[in-house]
């Protein structure tokens, strides 16, 4: 009797000893991981603005934001119509050209590929703008149309729209 | 004095000194003097030696590069540039360890050949070929990591696409990525911890090779016949036998690197990482290190973000289990006379998947990627459970010193296939 309940005491003690040192370590250990996400100079929202009183109807511009180029396209009257008249089950991920603008001749995207995070190629009068007219990735062949969003290729979604808004008509604040 | 009393092994009074304290000049003795080797190894067998002194060779190059190599993202390319015209030697330096990289891939593939070839990898010595496949992954990290150090175009693009790969994973994938790269993109926090686990991974590569040796030795090596160990009359000791033979692959691989460091050090560098990097602009080409290239050819060959990646991932972890996916027990190729051409046929096949994967994945590149693909995981998951079971193989030499006898003294296969488990 004595002998079990003294057994039972030291299962208890070795349970509770190797919870607490295994806590401990996690503790010990998370600090060293943080470390290695962001630093808060990094998550700092960085904000660009944008002047878009020089670009031209069919023209592109190029940004940076948080390290990260940003497209600014003022569409053409046909691509704007291209985008609307899309029909839904056509797109691999579909979303409605209106919720991806604000004004319909200024759409402003991420310029990041979705599937591996190259550059697509489009900005350039001079770039191949691929079968759907939009932007065309040269690393693994995936097809953007004029609303950004993923026609063909490996790239499961649609070139992501960042927060921005128009501070006047010509200026563009992003982030 | 109690030196009195202590045992006398060696003339030399130093070396017992030391031995009575630390047993290690025994244990050199035995492992690496002594030791013995199958008198049937070829010159397959020198790949491990020259694996080792080649990664020895990296981390010393390595480490005096890394004396002037600044990592940071306005700064790095322009150091790598001062390495190679204003440092004395720094453009020897860099370009052994840049061209001691693909070398070392050329030897360890050459090696992981003979592992296969000669089924190496087979009871009793799976978890040494656990361990080669462990080498081999942290050898593929460690390069990774390195070709981003010279902040050239090909560097930070080939950063950006490796390690979007981790976003492919659902739901933690984009969290896990931004932790990888202290950044939303990669950028001066990414370099620098890419410079610190760069510098150290060589370091855990050479302590599992200590593993990977201290493992072979426990049952001894493999050879061309693929059989035990019976007798002394099998084998030669290491000393000198085999290391005069390594030594003699040390010298005519010294020629080769040599040749290729001084007359065509750019060989098998890509133009591009010449320009600086830019985060604006994509190059039109996106090429991996040749090394890499078979596992890139069957990332892009599937339609598919996460299944490509997947498939990448599983074509590495698939040859952690090789050693039980193959049913036959008889380990060298040279008496499995069907295995033997699915066996060169998966070499010539990965060979070919390395070259479509340096090509743009499109039309027959990207059809010739598919069927390579479908090649490589059937050869594991079909061909080597299947063949182990209705392949009749060749009867096996009674003993490694029979070899040399000719034929005549051969036992039936049932029987040697017993004493071999």
């Amino acid at each position: 009797m004595a002998e079990n309940s003294n057994n039972k005491r030291r299962d208890f003690l070795q349970l509770s000893t190797v919870t607490i040192g295994a806590v401990g370590t996690a503790a010990f250990i998370w600090p060293f991981l943080k470390s290695m996400n962001p630093a808060e100079d990094t998550i700092a929202l960085g904000t660009t603005e944008v002047d878009v009183s020089q670009i031209e109807e069919g023209q592109s511009i190029t940004v940076k934001w948080r390290g990260k180029p940003v497209f600014i396209r003022k569409r053409t009257k046909d691509e704007i119509d291209e985008a609307k008249t899309v029909n839904m089950s056509d797109l691999k991920d579909p979303e409605e050209d209106v919720d991806r603008v604000k004004k319909d001749e200024w759409l402003v995207l991420v310029g990041v590929c979705t599937h591996l995070g190259c550059v697509p190629l489009g900005q350039k009068l001079t770039d191949s703008k691929g079968e759907y007219n939009g932007w065309y990735c040269p690393c693994h062949g995936s097809h953007y149309d004029t609303s950004g969003r993923i026609r063909k290729g490996p790239a499961p979604e649609n070139l992501a729209v960042p927060p921005y808004s128009f501070l006047n008509d010509t200026t563009i604040k992003i982030g | 004095m109690s030196g009195n009393s202590e045992p006398r092994k060696y003339k030399n009074p130093v070396l017992n000194w030391i031995e009575f304290r630390l047993p290690i000049i025994s244990y050199f003795e035995k492992e690496y003097g002594d030791y013995p080797m199958p008198k049937n190894c070829n010159y397959f067998w020198s790949f491990g030696a020259l694996a080792t002194i080649t990664l020895v060779t990296m981390i010393v190059s390595g480490i005096f590069l890394a004396m002037n190599y600044t990592p940071h993202t306005e700064m790095a390319f322009d150091s790598v540039e001062r390495i190679m015209r204003d440092v004395n030697y720094g453009w020897l330096l860099r370009y052994i360890h840049s061209n001691g990289a693909a070398f070392f891939f050329i030897i360890v593939y050459i090696h992981i050949v003979r592992g296969m070839y000669y089924g190496s990898y087979k009871y009793p010595r799976e978890l040494n070929w656990i361990l080669g496949v462990f080498i081999y992954l942290l050898m593929m990290a460690t390069s990774f990591l390195g070709y981003t150090l010279p902040w050239g175009q090909m560097s930070y693009w080939g950063a950006t696409v490796i390690t979007n790969l981790f976003s492919a994973i659902p739901f933690i994938g984009e969290g896990l990525k931004t932790w990888l790269l202290g950044d939303y993109t990669v950028g001066n926090a990414t370099l620098n911890r890419f410079f610190a686990l760069h510098y150290v991974l060589p370091f855990v590569i050479f302590g599992i090779v200590g593993l990977h040796v201290a493992a072979v030795h426990v049952h001894g090596s493999n050879n061309p016949a693929g059989i035990d160990i019976r007798s002394k009359n099998d084998t030669v000791n290491f000393f000198p036998y085999m290391l005069i033979k390594d030594t003699i692959a040390v010298c005519v691989f010294g020629v080769l690197i040599s040749a290729v460091i001084f007359f065509g050090p750019n060989l098998m560098a890509e133009v591009d990482n010449y320009i600086p990097a830019d985060p604006l602009v994509t190059p039109a080409h996106i090429v991996p290190n040749w090394y890499l290239a078979p596992f890139y050819a069957i990332l892009r060959a599937v339609p598919d973000k996460l299944g490509g990646v997947a498939l990448m991932f599983g074509a590495i972890a698939i040859l952690f289990v090789l050693p039980w996916l193959d049913t036959s027990k008889v380990r060298s190729c040279n008496f499995r006379p069907m295995y033997k051409w699915f066996m060169m046929l998966f070499f010539v096949n990965f060979f070919v998947l390395g070259y479509v994967g340096m090509l743009p994945a499109e039309g027959l590149y990207l059809l010739i990627a598919r069927v390579g693909l479908v090649y490589y995981f059937g050869f594991f998951l079909i061909l080597t459970p299947f063949i182990g079971w209705i392949e009749k193989p060749k009867t096996l030499p009674l003993s490694i010193s029979d070899v040399y006898l000719g034929g005549g003294k051969q036992s039936p296969l049932t029987a040697s296939q017993k004493e071999i488990h």
